[in-house]
């Protein structure tokens, strides 16, 4: 075999099962590209001396016959999923050598399956970006090239500011990036209100967020309670199955984990879609679209329909109030998570004059631009007097969101087929300097389902004139991702393939 | 709404976060950007409307009122910036 890491996760645990490849082997070849890929940054640490242990073990227990469902299959980790002994900083510099004393429900469920850790993924500091921009460990370039660019110009940007390369989406950018230049097989990723979908979207990956309680939220970095949820970013649609089947399940430690058996998502992968009905809601069809995402959703609705689903229009009226409303839900309740970091438990610590000071001045070190805007933001939101009129009329908004999407459910609708991101990937240092809600724009369509606790699901649907990646999004019943997978390979089978970019970066 | 230049130090304070006094006018139009963002809120009809508590309609599990961790001080401190004889290390609070 030529090079291993080019082979999907499922090709992978088949080669793995027929021996014709250990788990070692692979795990040195990951290894190996990651140490090519630095200049992306897509990690933040890598922990190749326990990868090579956990890859040995793994053979050694695949040699007994006792191979887990991941057995021996290299994964990336998103720095927010707290690993034992391992930097878990949420790419802050508020938790500066944080290294936990325990590991995540998630993670655990991982290692239980046989699966390996090659590192640390970057991300937006705390998830709180669409960009991988506010990250402390600085920003994650998109294996993807920029239009017209020229391999030897990239290979010079990434040396450099890395201004002017593609960003890979956030906040999972990380995830994103190392799944597309195939750095692991897989990776782990988070979703508040579309650092799943929309990093997926722009590199090309498959990116799937659960149901709200699907996954333990018990050991990842929290943002938005109500409103975080883990999942997978893969390479194909069947290998974001097999990864979330893994990570969900429940856990007695998160009280809103849902209590109900984990399907084997694989099998829904290639059932038919015939007689299923696919909602196209008209309130996605927002001013200034771009016309390659019409002419893609269009594309998108004629291939299910090609593959016997029935599409009909839809609606759902409160769309528009979704972003605002998460941008006042959201920042509250990062406002009460991220009150924890104080410099006294964990983390930096910057002296004051008394214990106000050294929390302010700590916090004012430790948490970059984006973060304390988004802290003051959720602060005043909930201060006394403003209570009612910002955090209350936001949750009732969101009850309206909610039942939206009910009644189109009740009426009948299998799942809804939405574009993913309102543009294909922007560069580093282009959008959101002069004014914060620029950078908002970008989870237009994938905020509402967070907001309403839905399951959503983002594959790669075609290219913008430029060459670039776009997406689809399927939104589900709640705990139906099955019908997601089902509808997401077809798509993925109608659509034509990627070219996996070239590694100009190595 | 929009905040002025004292509900900015006000803020800041209440989110323990310390701001350099030339920093309050530009995190003034940021706070004022997004509050305008938000504004289409007030707009909406929501008479009659709960508010969200849960996405998922579940009852909170239950389960019997005891002691289920502990005695791991030494991992609870083990990534304090400073501890000393088993405890976390802050400066003086009561005089």
């Amino acid at each position: 075999m030529t090079d291993p890491t080019a082979l999907t996760l499922a090709e992978a645990r088949a080669a793995l099962g027929d021996k014709s490849l250990s788990s070692v082997e692979l795990t040195r070849a990951y290894l190996a590209a990651i140490d090519k890929a630095k200049g992306l940054n897509a990690y933040v640490a890598v922990t190749a001396e326990r990868a090579l242990q956990m890859a040995e073990v793994s053979d050694a227990r695949r040699a007994k016959g006792e191979a887990g469902p991941l057995e021996g299959l290299p994964l990336g980790i998103k720095d927010l999923y707290a690993t034992e002994g391992v930097h878990t900083q949420a790419c802050s510099h508020i938790l500066d050598k944080f290294a936990p004393a325990y590991e995540s429900t998630v993670t655990s469920h991982l290692w239980r399956d046989g699966a390996v850790m090659l590192g640390k993924l970057n991300m937006d500091e705390f998830a709180m970006g669409s960009s991988n921009e506010t990250s402390y460990y600085g920003p994650v370039a998109s294996p993807w090239l920029p239009p017209n660019w020229t391999p030897e110009r990239a290979k010079a940007a990434l040396a450099g500011d890395k201004k002017g390369l593609l960003t890979p989406g956030g906040s999972s950018g990380g995830s994103a990036s190392a799944v597309a230049a195939r750095l692991c097989l897989a990776a782990t990723a988070s979703d508040t209100g579309g650092s799943i979908r929309q990093p997926a979207a722009f590199t090309g990956t498959v990116g799937v967020k659960p149901t709200y309680g699907r996954c333990s939220r018990w050991g990842m970095v929290a943002f938005a309670s109500s409103l975080d949820q883990a999942g997978p970013i893969a390479r194909d649609v069947r290998d974001a199955a097999i990864l979330l089947r893994s990570m969900a399940g429940y856990d007695a430690k998160d009280s809103t984990c849902y209590d109900a058996p984990v399907p084997d998502y694989e099998t829904a992968i290639g059932r038919s879609v015939k007689g299923l009905t696919i909602g196209i809601p008209r309130e996605y069809r927002i001013d200034g679209m771009a016309g390659e995402i019409e002419a893609l959703w269009r594309q998108g609705a004629d291939w299910l329909k090609a593959a016997g689903a029935k599409v009909v229009d839809v609606s759902l009226p409160h769309t528009r109030h979704a972003l605002p409303a998460y941008y006042i839900v959201a920042p509250a309740e990062a406002s009460s998570n991220l009150a924890r970091y104080d410099g006294v438990r964990y983390g930096l610590r910057e002296d004051g004059d008394d214990i106000i000071g050294l929390y302010e001045k700590t916090r004012a070190k430790g948490f970059g631009p984006e973060v304390r805007r988004r802290l003051m933001i959720g602060t005043y939101v909930l201060s006394a007097g403003y209570y009612d009129a910002y955090y209350v009329r936001a949750q009732k908004i969101r009850t309206l969101i909610k039942r939206d999407f009910e009644t189109v459910f009740a009426g009948g609708v299998d799942a809804i087929l939405t574009p993913a991101t309102p543009t294909a990937a922007f560069g580093i240092g282009e959008k959101g300097s002069a004014d914060p809600v620029e950078m908002y724009l970008n989870d237009v369509f994938t905020v509402t389902v967070n907001m309403a606790g839905l399951p959503g699901l983002v594959a790669p649907a075609g290219q913008s004139p430029d060459g670039l990646p776009l997406g689809l999004q399927l939104i589900g019943r709640p705990f139906d991702e099955e019908t997601l997978f089902a509808l997401g390979a077809a798509i993925e089978q109608a659509a034509p393939k990627l070219k996996t970019p070239a590694p100009w970066w190595a | 709404m929009s905040v002025d230049q004292a509900a900015v130090r006000r803020i800041a304070r209440l989110a323990r976060i310390a701001v350099d006094e030339q920093e309050i006018a530009h995190l003034q139009d940021e706070i004022n950007a997004i509050l305008s963002f938000v504004e289409e809120l007030s707009a909406v009809d929501v008479e009659g409307v709960e508010p969200m508590t849960s996405v998922i309609p579940m009852r909170l599990p239950m389960r019997e009122d005891v002691v289920t961790d502990g005695e791991i001080a030494a991992k609870v401190l083990a990534n304090a910036p400073l501890t000393e004889g088993g405890f976390f290390l802050v400066p003086k609070v009561v005089e």
